[in-house]
């Protein structure tokens, strides 16, 4: 189990109002799923990948990541968790603007104790994974919008995370680079990558292979995806050979 | 504990936000800019004055006394100039009775008129001495021979003139064996001395005054004086750090010879170079700090605009900042960077600050007139401007960096 929550709850203070974000959110992710978060905006699920995340704590409950309780962590113990476990990919990619693909994908390792020739090997072969290994020099704005989101997906698996937790990675692209985004996690998840993508489009929900709807800080569903949408034999045409496994399974 | 690794990538990236930003960056450091320039350029100058003025010192040289006449403050019209003056005898005491003295000199000056031929000098410089003189100033005498003991034991009317005075009074290039009339008295010219090289404290004629400079015996000069002329001692003690048992032996030797009774003050003072050098040390330094003062006001106000620009810094990267959280940077790793990019910033303000002040230097001592030939940034000027940059970064970084240090992940990546 990569993921047990057990009854989360968050509540916020704001002013004299009292906001229940979650209400007891129960929840099991296993190893190598592929999770789809979905519901509208108040639902509570930005709060619950912020916990998955690590970047917030649950004001109850318990949240083992890959078998560590979290929820009772510091910020710096948190900090180090998030650099070695979870791997973001934002809506709006997040690379910095002054610094070389290889640059911001070597950015993690800047905060843990990495020597200069480690980053340059890791950050080098996760870009040659998400297919940029061409365009380790370019800065983001020289890159597509889709290149930029390889390059965030790039520095998010850059540590081999427990989780890839993706906030809308495809909200602003348009659909011919959502596909091409889809088959990136298509190829990750078939090399044992657990990602976890936080959407409102069922067009990316469907690709994945459990859909959970959360509302009112409550799951209001939670399916397994009994034939998630696969991307074609277009899917690993643009994409480099994956070191471990041997291309698409059939599904 | 971070990766020393993390510290030279944290500079680097503080070095490139400052070169990106080249005209923020610039206008933000001047302040400390122009407080490094001016706080080492003022040392500097100060430097510059200080050598000048030890020079001067030491080419009057280190282990001299002077012994003079004084009216003491506290009673001044019980004494007369006949009761202060200095006297023949107590020379002689001071010479035969104070064993750290090496040797001693009476020195009286005479404003002469000179005349050789039809050529006339008014305002020479004469004075009269004992031939200890000679071995006490250490003047060169280029042709010639020094005064001697039996041309004062005789108050023989001999002199020596220098460079300048042979000049001005057209003789011989050499004139020795020549005569020279003195207030109308001949006197046989035995040698000539080396001009001095004018400095601060003797290069002052007077106006009017001239160049021409002659030497005596000192018992020839007194025949040409009231009875109760005006004359100093200058003495050689036999070391530097004897000077003070010297104006000891000397007080003792003088209050005997002025019959002084215990309650009674010294009608007259012995005074080393050493003395005045210690005065005017304690005179610089107050200087140097009231500069260091003036100026770390300036580096006050720099550090102030280092704040502001940082605060600007850290809001303009806000986003940076809760990335660069949740990609696994503790609050510590963000406080190091923000700090280090403002100590960088004051530091690299400080090194432009330095060679500004060293630029200063140079020029002050190509500045003619200036006398400030010594006038070099100290070493530890340059050390102590760091220093204090370095602190000014930290101290006015520190609560950016913490701003900084404290932002929510979650809403620093939701920042717009």
């Amino acid at each position: 189990m990569i993921i047990q929550t057990s009854d989360l709850w968050k509540v916020y203070r704001v002013g004299v109002e009292t906001i229940y974000a979650l209400r007891g959110v129960t929840i099991d992710i296993d190893d190598n799923e592929w999770v789809a978060i979905m519901g509208s905006s108040g639902s509570g699920k930005s709060t619950f990948m912020n916990i998955l995340g690590c970047l917030d704590t649950p004001t109850t409950g318990t949240f083992l990541l890959a078998d560590h309780d979290v929820s009772t962590m510091s910020a710096a113990e948190l900090a180090a968790v998030r650099n070695k476990r979870v791997g973001f990919v934002f809506q709006s990619f997040e690379l910095l603007p002054r610094m070389t693909a290889l640059a911001n994908v070597e950015m993690p390792l800047v905060y843990s104790r990495t020597g200069w020739r480690m980053r340059r090997r890791l950050a080098t072969r996760a870009l040659e994974r998400v297919g940029l290994g061409d365009r380790m020099h370019h800065r983001p704005n020289q890159l597509s919008g889709g290149q930029k989101q390889r390059v965030a997906i790039a520095r998010a698996i850059l540590n081999e995370p427990s989780i890839l937790l993706a906030d809308e990675p495809t909200g602003n692209l348009d659909s011919a680079t959502t596909r091409e985004i889809l088959t990136l996690f298509e190829q990750l998840h078939d090399e044992g990558q657990t990602i976890v993508i936080v959407t409102h489009e069922n067009d990316v929900a469907e690709h994945c292979h459990r859909i959970i709807r959360l509302a009112d800080g409550m799951v209001e569903e939670d399916r397994m995806n009994s034939a998630p949408v696969r991307m074609t034999e277009r899917a690993a045409a643009p994409l480099v050979a994956p070191p471990t496994s041997a291309g698409p399974v059939g599904g | 504990m971070l990766n020393p690794l993390f510290y030279i990538q944290a500079i680097a990236l503080a070095l490139r936000q400052i070169w990106i930003n080249k005209a923020r960056s610039f206008l933000t450091a001047l302040g400390i800019i122009i407080g490094v320039a001016s706080v080492t350029t003022v040392i500097a100058a100060l430097a510059g004055l200080k050598g000048k003025i030890l020079s001067e010192f030491e080419a009057i040289g280190a282990n001299k006394m002077f012994i003079l006449h004084d009216f003491p403050d506290e009673a001044r019209n019980r004494y007369g100039w006949t009761d202060v003056r200095m006297k023949v005898n107590e020379l002689e005491a001071i010479e035969a009775n104070c064993a750290s003295i090496r040797r001693l000199t009476p020195n009286t000056g005479l404003s002469a008129t000179v005349q050789v031929g039809t050529k006339t000098q008014a305002n020479a410089s004469v004075t009269g001495v004992w031939p200890a003189w000679h071995e006490i100033e250490g003047r060169e005498v280029v042709l010639g021979r020094q005064l001697m003991r039996t041309d004062n034991d005789n108050a023989r009317q001999v002199c020596l003139i220098n460079e300048k005075g042979i000049e001005r009074l057209r003789l011989n290039s050499d004139p020795t064996n020549t005569h020279i009339l003195i207030n109308e008295r001949r006197f046989l010219v035995v040698g000539v001395l080396k001009d001095f090289e004018a400095g601060m404290f003797n290069a002052d004629f007077g106006p009017g005054g001239s160049d021409v400079e002659m030497i005596i015996p000192f018992s020839t000069a007194a025949r040409m004086k009231d009875p109760d002329f005006f004359f100093m001692i200058i003495a050689q003690v036999m070391s530097p750090e004897l000077a003070a048992e010297a104006q000891a032996e000397v007080r003792f030797v003088m209050r005997k010879m002025r019959g002084l009774e215990p309650g009674d003050p010294d009608t007259f003072r012995a005074e080393s170079i050493d003395q005045f050098i210690e005065q005017f040390q304690v005179v610089a330094a107050a200087i140097t700090a009231i500069a260091g003062g003036i100026v770390s006001i300036s580096l006050l106000v720099g550090g102030i605009g280092i704040m502001n620009i940082m605060l600007v810094s850290v809001s303009e990267r806000t986003r940076e900042i809760g990335l660069r959280k949740a990609v696994g940077a503790t609050p510590a790793a963000i406080l190091m960077q923000f700090l280090l990019e403002a100590v960088t910033l004051s530091v690299v303000g400080g090194f432009i600050g330095v060679a500004i002040g060293e630029l200063g230097a140079l020029a002050m001592t190509k500045l003619p007139g200036a006398d400030l030939e010594y006038a070099v940034v100290p070493w530890w000027a340059v050390v102590m401007s760091f220093g204090f940059c370095a602190l000014v970064g930290v101290v006015f970084g520190m609560f950016p960096a913490i701003k900084a240090s404290r932002l929510d992940p979650i809403d620093a990546l939701r920042h717009e």
